[in-house]
């Protein structure tokens, strides 16, 4: 950006994916009709109490492990005051004064190959607010499903110098965070969301300037340009010599712009104290070491694994550690007995293209790392030939059995040479010219043949043992 | 038996096993004085004759139970305590017409054990106030003499107690709530430790503070109230986990050698003189009881009550935001926007005490002003909590007067929320370190009105706390006189 520095840093929010909500036992599921998942303490209902999701905790604590962060031992809660509709009881449960987690990083690699490390400040657990609708009838409507919900805060320090790194960071924060298995972590839904705070300085000044602050940002599209927006506006602004001023913007997609939200002065007092209806938790190393014990292997290693025990290319297994899925899946096909570089190569090519057809989630398909197995040793052992696995692989994302599938159809692939060989011959004896031509050293001609082998065949003909004998017809004649 | 003065849990019980009364007709008559007495006395905001009659025939249906003393006995909550199905008001305006869809957890409990619940007494708005004066439905009065105040906030407790309306009564302290309107009417008032009864359904003034407990004629029948509602709660993280002891267990165990420390701050210049006189007089008798008397020094209670006033407030203000007329409640809707309708139900439904404290604990905990108020108060409190780890090393219970002076007149203190203040000087610190506290009548005035006498015990220690009430209450048996004359 000319002669400026630009610092960036982030606030990411994750909506963590327990089975009931932070301080309720309303169970957490996204999509249920309004106020469904809600109770006395999800509505603020006078006399109600709280009651800490140990879970959620965890979770918190998952998290923590997987960026590097130290876990704080002594935690509290804290109240932090607003009123609004979505916001029952008029104050969040957050963990301003103890944050679960402290002084973390994320290191990454750039496209250009550079590895780059940004620091993480605090990570701390919070409750999420409900939701406000606007109906077109004149009322607003609130659905208090959300309410409460665990949600993960993650402070990284002021360490991003330009909305390429940021994006970059936040893909492999995603990543990580997904990896630990706590959230879906997708931006879409909103259980990731992230808020930017961005300033400039001239180069060579120590000083940081004046940093304004970018609210949901909903999409790692609409992060880059709101970055890429106010880098310029800032930099114009300070080139006219004009002071920033401290303040809330919010992107505006329509005109791939900033908008501003609200000055310093109109900022919120939240009037924070620490929560008097619940105690202060003690985290002891037990309880860390069993929480450490069950998170699931990070992206990274399995990344590390693949290429090196698997010998798949990195590009391979990098495609498999996109999403926690594919990598479980992944592993467990392996587990299952398929051979490593066939279970890749059947994720990155047909399931992929399967999952991309559907607009599914592998999760949500009938598709069994057994199943997919299954398969690959069928085509492994010359059960089926890799055209008869094609079908094979429809019946199995219908969550249908390979082997039992390929006996009721009689996908069996024929590899006896006596029920072979006289098919192949007669052909042969069919195609004259195709003979002379591979007299002639045209190979062509083979191609040819083995087509109409394996039409007479229905496919079902092994294709190594077809050519094996039609090669030694022809060298006979 | 027109109404339960002079009588006590064990007596109307042992009338129902015998078969003397029933649990209807009990109840039946508690109704009719209740609506006659109550005329004047203004102690309930919620007479359920309905419910409880239906309760009644339920429980003599189902059988008179012989070893649980509770069963049949007709009680009150006070009003800022759950009921399912039950106006419950925290005799606000802004809750006027609130019928909650739970039970608190001690109305559980007491419905467990077979009372019957007669209705819902008043108390200072939200319980913030020490005369029952600050209430939308009505200024309840003294049971001993109708131009005084019962106290608060848990005045209509007190009262219908103090009057034999009920048998007994729950109510809550946060600084006093109990103890005070206790030692007004002449009654037993325990405030127990802080996460001995769990607070879930009671709706909050002061989280950190604020206990449900027992106001009762008599120790025993407080005990045996204790024992019903005490426990652990999974609803309520601040509750303990504690084992809960039989609280009877030490009643008629003599005193001999337990020492008493008697601070000499409880007995300063703002006491007054025929109060000191009376609670001194118990003291001696605890004395002859066997009791080792020690004066002591409580240093920090001259900050008790500022840091009181700004943690309970602040703390309230935070509470309070709730009641937005959003979900229930008042909901004020004539304005255009979200804004008008906040403002709007919120200045039609609280009152002015109600008010003041908001202002109070938000201001405390702005920006720029929370480590000269909240935190300074906070750390007050730790050097008050220190103060009693100090003497409770080496002493079993405390003893002073439970406040300044008796009852006062109607409307006298409404003009000046300092004093009213400063009455709760000597039950604040009970709270703000979480002990266990009790009120007992040690005496009347010249105005024949009751002076309460406070015994402040180690944490979760109800039981020594008892154990002196009950000995001091054998020997002086002041319960026999009762409001309307000695019988």
């Amino acid at each position: 950006m000319g002669n400026f520095l630009t610092t960036i840093g982030l606030e990411i929010h994750v909506e963590m994916k327990t089975n009931s909500k932070l301080l309720s036992p309303s169970p957490v599921n996204f999509g249920d009709s309004p106020n469904a998942n809600t109770n006395v303490i999800d509505w603020g209902y006078p006399g109600v109490l709280p009651r800490v999701n140990k879970g959620a905790i965890e979770f918190g604590m998952k998290a923590a492990l997987a960026l590097n962060a130290e876990i704080t031992r002594d935690i509290r809660w804290d109240r932090k005051n607003y009123i609004y509709p979505d916001n029952p009881k008029s104050y969040q449960t957050t963990q301003q004064a103890t944050p679960l987690g402290q002084h973390g990083y994320v290191e990454f690699e750039m496209e250009d190959g550079t590895t780059k490390r940004v620091g993480i400040r605090e990570l701390h657990v919070e409750e999420d607010a409900g939701k406000n609708t606007h109906g077109g009838d004149g009322y607003s409507y609130v659905d208090l499903n959300r309410q409460g919900t665990p949600l993960l805060e993650i402070v990284t320090e002021p360490d991003i110098e330009s909305p390429e790194v940021a994006s970059a960071f936040l893909e492999k924060l995603r990543q990580i965070i997904q990896f630990t298995g706590i959230s879906d972590v997708k931006m879409q839904e909103g259980s990731l969301r992230v808020d930017a705070n961005i300033s400039l300085r001239p180069a060579g000044s120590d000083e940081f300037g004046t940093r304004v602050e970018m609210k949901n940002l909903n999409s790692f599209s609409y992060l880059r340009t709101a970055l890429a927006y106010e880098q310029k506006r800032q930099s114009q602004e300070i080139i006219a010599g004009n002071q920033i001023q401290q303040q809330t913007r919010r992107y505006d997609e329509p005109t791939k712009s900033t908008i501003l939200m609200r000055t310093k002065e109109q900022a919120d007092d939240y009037r924070y104290f620490p929560e008097p209806d619940l105690p202060p938790m003690h985290i002891d190393q037990t309880w860390v070491d069993e929480v450490a014990a069950t998170l699931p292997e990070s992206a990274d290693s399995r990344l590390k694994r693949y290429v090196g025990e698997f010998e798949l290319g990195a590009k391979e297994a990098g495609v498999l550690v996109q999403t926690l899925e594919m990598a479980n899946f992944y592993d467990a096909t392996v587990a299952a007995g398929a051979d490593a570089k066939k279970a890749a190569n059947y994720l990155i090519g047909d399931v992929n293209s399967y999952l991309n057809d559907t607009q599914k989630d592998l999760q949500d398909t009938l598709l069994t790392p057994e199943n997919l197995a299954g398969m690959i040793n069928l085509i492994e052992d010359g059960t089926i030939s890799s055209k008869q696995a094609k079908k094979v692989f429809e019946a199995i994302t219908e969550g249908k059995e390979p082997k039992a599938y390929v006996e009721e159809n009689g996908l069996v692939q024929e590899s006896r040479v006596e029920v072979l060989q006289p098919v192949i011959a007669s052909i042969v004896d069919a195609n004259e010219q195709s003979v002379a031509d591979f007299k002639a050293g045209k190979d062509r001609a083979v191609g040819f043949l083995v087509g109409q082998i394996m039409k007479q065949t229905h496919g079902n003909a092994n294709p190594n043992v077809v050519n094996q004998i039609l090669l030694d017809e022809l060298n006979s004649r | 038996m027109d109404n339960f003065l002079n009588l006590d849990i064990k007596t109307v019980h042992e009338s129902l096993v015998n078969g003397q009364t029933t649990v209807v007709e009990l109840t039946q008559k508690a109704l009719e004085f209740i609506h006659s007495r109550d005329e004047e006395l203004n102690a309930f905001i919620s007479i359920d004759d309905e419910g409880a009659l239906k309760r009644a025939e339920e429980l003599d249906a189902a059988g008179i139970q012989e070893d649980n003393l509770l069963y049949g006995i007709p009680m009150a909550h006070k009003d800022n305590i759950v009921t399912k199905g039950l106006k419950t008001t925290s005799a606000s305006h802004i809750l006027e017409n609130f019928v909650p869809v739970y039970n608190a957890t001690v109305v559980e409990k007491l419905n467990e054990a077979g009372v019957v619940v007669i209705g819902k007494t008043n108390l200072d708005e939200f319980a913030m106030g020490g005369s029952t004066e600050t209430s939308f439905f009505g200024q309840t009065k003294n049971a001993w003499d109708a131009t005084k105040v019962p106290g608060g906030s848990s005045g209509g407790s007190a009262a219908s107690v103090a009057s034999g309306e009920v048998l007994f009564a729950l109510g809550s302290d946060t600084g006093g709530s109990i103890r005070q309107p206790a030692a007004y009417n002449g009654i037993v008032g325990l405030k127990p430790t802080y996460g001995r009864v769990s607070r879930w359904g009671l709706m909050a003034f002061s989280s950190s503070l604020d206990q449900i407990g027992p106001l009762t004629r008599t120790v025993r029948d407080n005990a045996l109230v204790l024992n019903a509602i005490a426990g652990y709660d999974d609803h309520d993280a601040t509750s303990s986990q504690k084992e809960v002891p039989d609280f009877t267990a030490k009643l008629g165990q003599d005193i001999k050698g337990l020492r008493v420390a008697v601070p000499k701050e409880y007995f300063s210049e703002g006491v007054n003189e025929e109060v000191a006189e009376a609670v001194r007089a118990g003291i001696t008798k605890l004395e002859e009881l066997g009791a080792i008397v020690d004066e002591v020094s409580i240093p920090h209670t001259k900050y008790g009550i500022a840091a009181y006033y700004i943690l309970a407030s602040s703390e309230a203000s935070s509470n309070l935001q709730r009641y937005d007329g959003v979900r229930y409640g008042l909901s004020e809707r004539s304005g255009d926007t979200l804004e008008d309708m906040y403002v709007n139900t919120k200045t039609e439904g609280f009152g002015p005490e109600v008010k003041r404290r908001i202002m109070l604990g938000t201001f405390a905990l702005s920006a720029g002003f929370y480590d000269a108020y909240f935190k300074k108060a906070a750390q007050v409190r730790t050097k008050l909590i220190q103060d009693f780890e100090n003497i409770f090393k080496d002493h079993d219970v405390i003893v002073g007067p439970t406040a300044p002076t008796v009852a006062f007149g109607l409307g006298e203190e409404d003009d000046d929320p300092k004093t009213m203040y400063m009455n709760d000087m000597l039950t604040i610190p009970v709270n703000l370190v979480g002990l266990p506290g009790l009120s007992i009548n040690a005496g009347f005035n010249s105005e024949n009105m009751p002076i309460g006498m406070q015994i402040i015990g180690n944490k979760f220690d109800e039981q020594t706390v008892y154990q002196v009430a009950y000995a001091f209450e054998r020997a002086t048996k002041l319960y026999e006189k009762i409001p309307g004359g000695d019988k």
